[in-house]
């Protein structure tokens, strides 16, 4: 498969964690909106009102899975080339937008649906026109420490 | 106000994953285990762009925060997208690469989807 590690074991092991980093950017992301709608405060330049906000038990947890999503992702760079991770990890727009409609009750209008999918094909078309660098990561591997 | 939050949010992620990139492919492979973990944060602890990386983040991470306080997720996340036009265009004005028929194509789509998403 082009732009990943060819052995099953490797496979198996990207595509774990992309699955682990879709949870965790869905998971948080709907506990952030959730519990951020709750705030009275709207934020500003203020640092204090955003580490105010993460004592709501939400944001809390939202910024928890969102900074465990972040390192996952880096792992993501890690195995595969951006080129990969960018058009799969481009499926959270859509995510996102089914989580807001479904849990959060927005109203998404067909327009919107639209226009996510769009981004959704863009995206998918933007990464897969990128640079393949999976030989500096080989290299990096195979260098000894 | 919407428009000035997604700006910062997208301009800090597109610094934040170029730095992320090209750091992490220099550190080689790394895991999401617990000892995986530990050697991804003395990883991070090692290198200063890592760290640049990640600052660019948490700034893009405040602007999400202060964008779902008003606006819908469903306009936040794929609004954030707008960094793939951004992407392109520091691709063709910045680095001076040539962009491919496909490559243009997929920004002008993420760009036309934000409009109809912001609209």
């Amino acid at each position: 498969m082009k732009n990943l590690p060819q052995h099953s074991g490797a496979v198996l092991k990207t595509y774990s964690i992309l699955l682990f980093f879709l949870a965790l950017k869905a998971a948080g992301n709907s506990a952030m909106a959730w519990g951020m709608k709750q705030i009275p405060e709207r934020m500003s330049m203020n640092p204090a009102l955003y580490l105010r906000a993460m004592l709501n038990p939400f944001v809390a947890l939202g910024v928890a899975a969102l900074i465990l999503a972040l390192l996952t992702r880096m792992a993501l760079f890690s195995l595969a080339d951006l080129s990969f991770v960018l058009p799969v990890t481009a499926v959270g727009y859509v995510i996102a937008v089914f989580i807001g409609k479904v849990f959060l009750q927005e109203t998404v209008s067909g327009q919107r649906w639209l226009g996510t999918l769009l981004i959704f094909a863009g995206a998918a078309l933007v990464g897969s026109t990128s640079e393949n660098t999976t030989s500096v990561t080989r290299k990096a591997r195979d260098e000894p420490q | 106000m919407r428009w000035i939050l997604v700006s910062a949010m997208v301009i800090a992620t597109v610094a934040g994953d170029l730095l992320q990139s090209h750091e992490m492919k220099r550190a080689g492979e790394q895991s999401v285990s617990a000892k995986g973990l530990a050697r991804l944060l003395h990883t991070i602890a090692q290198r200063r762009l890592l760290i640049l990386g990640i600052a660019c983040n948490a700034v893009s991470f405040f602007s999400f925060m202060a964008l779902v306080q008003t606006e819908p997720l469903s306009f936040a996340v794929p609004a954030s997208s707008a960094s793939f036009v951004l992407e392109t265009a520091l691709a063709k004005f910045v680095l001076h690469e040539r962009l491919g028929a496909r490559r243009t194509a997929g920004a002008l789509a993420v760009l036309a989807g934000v409009v109809l998403v912001g609209g």
